[in-house]
Order: C-alpha cells, then structure tokens, then sequence
C-alpha cells in the first residue's frame, strides 16, 4: 500500500509544481525515488513531528500544498495541536500521511500501535479522513487527497491486502464507499486492511449459516457514504463494522450515528475493533495481534452468528 | 514616510495607551506581555517591514508572525494604527460580539498573518514561510516570548532554519524576564544568546525599547545570510510604573482609578 502510495505521489508532483513533500525522517525503502526526482521539492525535516506540521503550515500559507509523512502514531499524535491550530484552523492545504496504522509495525508494541489515529482525526473541523482497504483505494484515495484542497488524512496500512481492483469498474471519490460483496441478510461494514479479514468472515458466516452477507469498503471515513450504507443495510438483521481501530470514534461510531439518526432499528449491532481502555502488550505479527482482539474470520464469525 | 525617532516612540507609547485601554474595557488581562512588546512593533510596522495595508495579500510583503499570541492586543493596536483596519475595531477585543479574540486569528482582521495563540507554533510556521520565499525578497519575522523558549518546538523550529541556513528569518525574543509563573531565569538559566547560537543562529541583543537601536538591528538582522535571533530586553507592563518588571504584569487589568493614571504616563 506505501508503494501505491509513492507511485501516485510520484505522478501527482509531476502534475503539479506547488506539491512539497516533507518526512519526518522516516520512508527508507519507498521515499527514495520522490527524493531523487524532485530533490527541490522533498525534505527530510528530521525526528521533529511537531515542527514539521508546523513548517506545512506556513509552506502552505504560501501556497504549497504539502504532504508530511511520518508513521501514523508519530504523524497523528505528537503533533495533534498544530494540526488542530495550525491545519485545521486555518483550513490549510496539508496532507497528513500516516503509514502502518493499526497493528502494521506488530512487534514494534505499543508505541507504534495506532489504534486512536482515525477517531482524533475525525473530531478535526475541515479534515478529511481517509482509511483504505487494499492497493486500488490506496492509488486512488492518495489521488483524491492530493488533488483536493485543505486539511485530509491518510492512513496507510503496510500490508497490501488483496487485489480486488482487476475487472472491476470502480470510480473513486471522497465520501465514497465500495461494494466488495453483495448479501441482505448481514452486512459487515469494514475500513483499512482489515478488509480481507471482513471478506473472509462473510465467507465463513455464509457457509455456516446460509445467510447472505455484504461486505462494505469504506476507505473514506470523513466524509462518509451514509447513502451507500442505508441502502445495504435497510433489509438487514444485522449490520457490524470491522475496523483495525479502536471501538471508540472510528467506523463503527461514524456507522451507530449514521443508523441512529436515520432510525434504523430493530438491527443486531456491533462494532468489532480495538477494545477501548487496554493496551495490547502481546508480542507477535500483525496476524498474532489481530487474532488476541479477536479480528480474525474465524472467532468474528462466530460472535456475529451467535448475536444475530 | 519616513519616521523620526521622536515619532517611533510616540507610536510606541500610543500602542501602550490603545492596549490600556482595550484591556481596562474587555477587564482581560495578558497586558504586561502586549505593552513589553510595544516599541518592537512600533519599530517593525512603521520602519523595517515592508508592507501596504492597501494590500495585505501582496506577495512581495514581509511577513510578521506574533507567535507568543497573547501579545495581541498590542498587534491589533498596532496594525490598526498602521491602517490596516479603523481604530474603532478595537472596541470589539475580547468582548460580546466583537471581531478580536485574546489571541490573533487570522482572517479576523485584515494584516494578521497568522493565528496563534498556544505557545512554540508560529516559528515553525516562519520556518515553513521562509522556505517557500526563499528565493525573493520577503524576509519572515517571528516575535517569541522569552517563556515560549521553554517549548520543545521552537527549539526543532530552531534546528530546522539553522541545518537550512535560511538567511531571510529572523526570530525577535521579548526578553521580558517573566513567564506566566514565576521569572524566566527559574525555568531556563542558560544564557539565550548561547543556546540560540548553537543551533546555527547569529544572535545579536538589543534593548527592546530603544527605537534607534531596534531599527539598525532589525536592519542588520535582514541584511543577514543566516538565520537571526534579536533577543530584545524589554520591560514587562512597560509604561505603567505600578507594575513594571514584575509578574503580575501579565495579570494586570487596569480598573477606574488606574486608567487615569496610566492614560497619561504610558
């Protein structure tokens, strides 16, 4: 997914002149060829998070629009007030790139688990929030980001997850969600690349139960496609949201609302994440990790099937 | 129009006058750090930037950064005596309805470069301006308080213009010796000048309330090849003798009785 990512940045600063990119001195193995082909227009800024946004700041005060790149926990939190102040108060043209969100750097712990990016994000006025699911949406989503104008956020998940885009149709667009797999009996609404996990579980509940499951890719968190999901899930018994995030302020929050301020009811619901109030102190791969918060196929078909 | 010393001064002294009463009206205070920093930005506005209040957006202005944000009150005096906006703009500081919030925000008011407000964001935010210029002739100010030298991000902002050799920053500290608790000296006892010139800074000092002696360093300071700090001593609560060089300065909302006094000896 980092490498869709470069390689569409590569195009994008080729296609426009007023694209900086800063680093927090992190994109060894994947910045180097933006570093090489435009050297007046890459900086590696340092170890220095909070200067670096700040620095987008007055960059884009003068017109630039900037990309700053840093690893999502690194890129989202420690400089969390300049991009409320500076970013998003003053509505700045600032792209937030924050590669290996959720479990994709495992065995690194807990410093470099994000699981709060996406909720601390959204809560920002004027940011948008994008999260995908496998190359395609990390090609496009990275295009619509640069290409629109003011605050956005971008997380990156290390693992490219499956090639859904062969033979298949698809337009991209902020605010746009994506059909993965058609059912009416469940929905399961997934963001990030947790989406093979998502896809794999509707194939388990499927095969035990005979209901029909859909599956939702929503790499595009804030906005969101409340049309796309009220369509899908009106005739549904149940409707859960798979995320690689904490329960707290990420999709299933974003999909409650969504629900409950359309009066959807009557449905079994569950947002399936990181529980909210713990640290993961398990060591392992991301695969290791998924399976301790119970997001792995197996132990989410059988709580989605014994709930509904 | 070139100002005289004699004219610097008084300007100094009206933007003290403006901040009393703007203080006294909206009973806020953060009065202290605005009237410290009153005869720097007399001396920026009305002799070394170059800016048109008829066109604040022009491309080939300065640029000034007030990133110890809650000197605002004397900014806004100062840009309004600058004419970028009418004075009667004042009246609306800090109270019900009005247009100016205790720190600048920017769009509020026509001259404000930037919003700030929480301290060590704006010299990052000069850094990033003055890369971008860094090929015309618009040099970056940025005012810091002495106390902001206490966050962690002046000091990456710090490294960054220095490892860049930006040559068209120049950072002004307010060395007005007190911070919101206590003296300045208590929390950072290292010698400014030293710590600004080992992160590639030319540091030059100056007495923040000599006009005279601020426009020929401000001077110089443009005339630099490297980044520039100006670490100005100033007097907090500067021009009202009650609470000069002391930390109830910063606190200081002038009532009835002290507006008479003070609008006379500012």
């Amino acid at each position: 997914m980092r490498r869709d990512f470069v390689d569409q940045v590569l195009l994008e600063m080729e296609r426009d002149s007023s694209i900086v990119f800063l680093t927090g001195d992190l994109g060894f193995n994947a910045l180097e060829k933006i570093r090489e082909k435009f050297p007046e227009r890459f900086l590696n800024v340092g170890i220095a998070e909070q200067h670096m946004i700040g620095m987008a700041s007055g960059l884009a005060l003068e017109g630039k629009k900037v990309i700053a790149y840093s690893i999502a926990s690194f890129a989202t939190m420690r400089p969390y007030e300049q991009i409320r102040d500076d970013v998003c108060y003053q509505n700045l043209d600032v792209k937030i790139v924050g590669t290996g969100g959720g479990y994709n750097y495992p065995s690194h712990g807990v410093t470099h688990h994000t699981v709060e990016d996406v909720a601390i994000m959204n809560v920002l006025p004027h940011m948008q929030v994008l999260c995908p699911g496998h190359s395609w949406e990390a090609r496009e989503a990275t295009k619509a980001m640069v290409r629109h104008t003011g605050p956005a956020y971008i997380r990156l998940g290390k693992s490219p997850g499956v090639a859904y885009e062969k033979g298949r149709a698809l337009r991209f667009a902020l605010g746009r969600g994506f059909v993965m797999r058609t059912g009416k009996d469940v929905v399961l609404v997934s963001t990030g690349n947790v989406l093979d996990v998502a896809l794999a579980t509707a194939e388990l509940i499927e095969k035990k139960s005979g209901m029909s499951v859909g599956v939702l890719s929503m790499p595009s968190i804030k906005p969101f496609d409340e049309k796309l999901l009220l369509k899908h899930v009106r005739s549904a018994k149940g409707v859960f949201t798979i995320e690689e995030h904490s329960t707290t302020g990420g999709l299933g929050a974003v999909v409650a609302t969504v629900l409950a301020k359309n009066g959807i009811g009557g449905k079994t619901f569950e947002a399936f994440g990181f529980p909210p109030e713990s640290f993961l102190k398990a060591v392992g791969n991301r695969d290791y990790l998924l399976k301790q918060v119970g997001l792995e196929p197996v132990a989410l078909a059988r709580r989605i099937l014994k709930e509904i | 129009m070139a100002y005289s010393q004699k004219q610097l001064q008084g300007i100094g002294s009206e933007i003290r006058r403006l901040v009393v009463e703007m203080s006294h009206r909206s009973r806020s205070g953060e009065t202290g750090s605005s009237l410290s920093i009153s005869d720097i930005l007399a001396v920026l506005y009305f002799k070394t930037l170059r800016i048109n209040p008829k066109k604040p957006d022009d491309p080939k202005r300065d640029r000034f950064v007030l990133s110890k944000g809650h000197g605002a009150a004397a900014l806004y005096a100062t840009l309004a005596l600058r004419g970028f906006f009418l004075l009667k703009t004042l009246l609306g500081h800090r109270v019900d309805g009005g247009a100016l919030h205790g720190h600048p925000s920017r769009g509020a008011v026509r001259g404000v470069e930037v919003s700030t407000g929480s301290l060590g964001h704006g010299l990052s935010i000069g850094v990033g301006m003055a890369y971008a210029l860094k090929e015309t002739k618009s040099k970056v100010y940025v005012l810091v308080g002495d106390g902001e030298c206490n966050e962690g991000s002046i000091w990456e902002a710090a490294l960054s213009a220095g490892a860049l050799r930006l040559p068209n920053i120049v950072a002004i500290v307010d060395d007005n010796s007190f911070q919101g608790f206590g003296p300045t000296k208590k929390t950072n006892p290292f010698d400014l000048a030293s710590q600004w010139g080992s992160f590639g800074w030319n540091a030059l000092r100056v007495d923040g309330h000599d006009t005279k002696a601020l426009e020929k360093v401000l001077a110089k300071a443009a005339n630099a090849k490297v980044p520039t700090v100006v670490i100005a001593n100033t007097v907090a609560g500067k021009g009202v003798p009650s609470i000069e060089h002391t930390l109830k300065a910063h606190y200081f909302v002038p009532d009835d009785a002290a507006m008479k006094v003070t609008q006379k000896k500012v």
